[in-house]
């Protein structure tokens, strides 16, 4: 359970987090979006303790982060932007010198490190110098060294950004992967991903929290979302008819062969008259297909309301 | 955890080259200084004071050389983040950075042995005087490297580190020096100029370099470790993220 209560953080006169409030529990795998810029990865730093926020407070498993930094920070497995990592070691001695430091011992020292590196994939890289490694694999290291001692609370900045997508696939997939009872914290401007793996989306910009819901209904903000697209064969015909269907409250062009009809909230189907108006009007359709909302849409129209 | 820290740092020296010139430079130079221009043999005395009196201007530039990386890498590499989000305190990661490269130049101080075996073989040297000498070198070692670590968190430029550290441990010796001090009786009483002096690393380590080990002498190493280190802890906090 993380408790967030009016966190401020300020650079001088710079306000990088603006009074936030959030409530995480357990389970919630919470997809922290924003834009460059808009205090997450400062956020994520005053939870690690690695900043001292301004004002506000943090709980983390009901201890504060300031007062109890160390008992708080053994709760957490933090991944920082860009995996900073110890060049000259190798991989095996990153990992072990991590482990010591999280006070893991003996057996299950160990296991715990066995079951990471099967868990990441390591195996390969073992002996290998962190800095000959592909940015893939130190990824990876990073990652391994952020699970290593099965935190409650796992931060992750940025974890897939700079990965091809079948990194960020195994990226995702691991996140999946961890057990239900965790709070799992990514921030990443990759919307996708959120739908992806989150449970939870929470979008900030200029240090404010404008968002605090599901990625479903992040979606369900786009005006798209449930809208009906044609596809024409060739040259768009004129649509108006369209209008004229009841149920249908705009028609928007989005494409040169394109229209999306939004229909209102009350019909939940306007497939079998918009098939209709397309028989009745002997149109060339290449294809009819129900959007989903464009996250993309949503997030820009949000973000640029603040900046 | 400050011994985990130190394990990683030791290592660290010894993962890349840092440890290996540092060692070889520092053998060769002062096996430089003591037989050609410290004329050891010449002098036709059984002891080891050229090499220690040469010392303190070895590791003027030497010492501040491997301090240099102790947090400014950190901070451009950015692993300080992971370093400091760790469950361990800054003091425990600050006391494994320094312990670690106290114990390279330690390290590098022991290797002189040679020196130590001729003039056994050559003479019959004062062994006492010799062992005082080299606890002195160890312990103003410490200071050296404890005034590096600071300008190391100073900045993430780790030239800029090194030129910083050399400055101040510069002023360091030079203030016991007689030129400084000949030079500043014309202006200034001789109170300050006593103060000035007593801040001198030379003063202290060449009376212990004879083998005389005054808790005068020690303590001064000791307090300004303590001093320099608790400055590195205040810059470490105020910078870590910046």
């Amino acid at each position: 359970m993380i408790r967030i209560k009016n966190l401020t953080k300020k650079f001088d006169q710079f306000v990088a987090v603006d009074n936030l409030d959030l409530e995480i529990h357990s389970g919630d795998i919470v997809g922290f979006l924003g834009p460059n810029g808009a205090g997450k990865s400062t956020t994520m730093k005053m939870l690690t303790g690695f900043l001292q926020p301004t004002s506000g407070s943090i709980e983390i498993c009901e201890m504060d982060v300031t007062k109890q930094a160390l008992k708080v920070k053994q709760k957490i497995g933090y991944l920082p932007e860009g995996t900073p990592a110890y060049a000259d070691m190798t991989v095996a001695q990153f990992l072990h010198f991590i482990a010591q430091v999280r006070g893991l011992k003996g057996e299950l020292k160990k296991q715990r490190l066995q079951t990471v590196v099967t868990q990441v994939q390591l195996a390969d890289v073992l002996d290998k110098q962190i800095e000959n490694l592909s940015k893939g694999f130190k990824r990876r290291v990073g990652l391994a060294q952020a699970i290593l001692h099965d935190p409650e609370v796992l931060i992750l900045d940025e974890p897939t950004d700079g990965l091809d997508p079948n990194q960020k696939h195994q990226v995702r997939q691991l996140i999946q992967n961890l057990s239900k009872d965790k709070i799992v914290i990514i921030s990443t401007h990759i919307l996708e991903e959120v739908s992806a793996v989150c449970n939870r989306a929470v979008i900030i910009a200029k240090g404010k929290k404008l968002f605090d819901d599901t990625p479903q209904a992040l979606k369900q903000k786009s005006p798209l979302n449930n809208a009906i697209s044609i596809e024409f064969e060739g040259k768009k015909p004129d649509t108006s008819q369209l209008r004229l269907a009841p149920g249908v409250i705009d028609i928007i062009e989005s494409g040169p062969d394109k229209v999306s009809i939004v229909g209102h909230q009350s019909y939940d189907n306007l497939f079998p008259q918009i098939f209709d108006i397309v028989h009745l009007q002997g149109w060339h359709v290449k294809a009819i297909y129900s959007e989903t909302g464009q996250l993309d849409d949503v997030f820009r129209s949000m973000t640029e309301e603040v900046a | 955890m400050t011994s985990v820290i130190f394990k990683r740092e030791f290592s660290s020296f010894f993962a890349t080259p840092v440890a290996y010139v540092f060692i070889l430079i520092f053998l060769i130079l002062s096996g430089v200084f003591t037989f050609y221009i410290g004329n050891f043999y010449e002098r036709g005395q059984a002891d080891l004071m050229p090499f220690f009196n040469f010392l303190p201007w070895l590791y003027l530039f030497l010492v501040p050389a491997i301090a240099m990386r102790t947090w400014s890498e950190e901070r451009k590499t950015g692993t300080i983040e992971l370093l400091m989000t760790l469950p361990i305190t800054t003091t425990q990661a600050l006391l494994g950075k320094f312990f670690a490269a106290w114990a390279v130049v330690g390290l590098s101080l022991l290797l002189t042995f040679p020196l130590w075996l001729t003039v056994n073989y050559l003479g019959e040297p004062d062994n006492g005087v010799i062992v005082a000498a080299y606890l002195a070198s160890w312990l103003m070692a410490g200071a050296f490297l404890a005034i590096g670590i600071c300008m190391s968190a100073f900045t993430k430029n780790q030239v800029v580190a090194f030129i910083l550290s050399v400055v101040v441990c510069f002023l360091f010796v030079l203030s016991g020096s007689e030129i400084l001090l000949s030079a500043l009786t014309e202006i200034l009483p001789v109170l300050l100029i006593d103060t000035i002096a007593s801040f001198s690393f030379l003063n202290h380590f060449e009376a212990m370099a004879k083998g005389v080990l005054s808790a005068k002498d020690i303590g001064y190493f000791i307090i300004l470790m303590l001093v320099w280190l608790s400055a590195s802890f205040v810059v470490i906090e105020h910078k870590k993220a910046v």
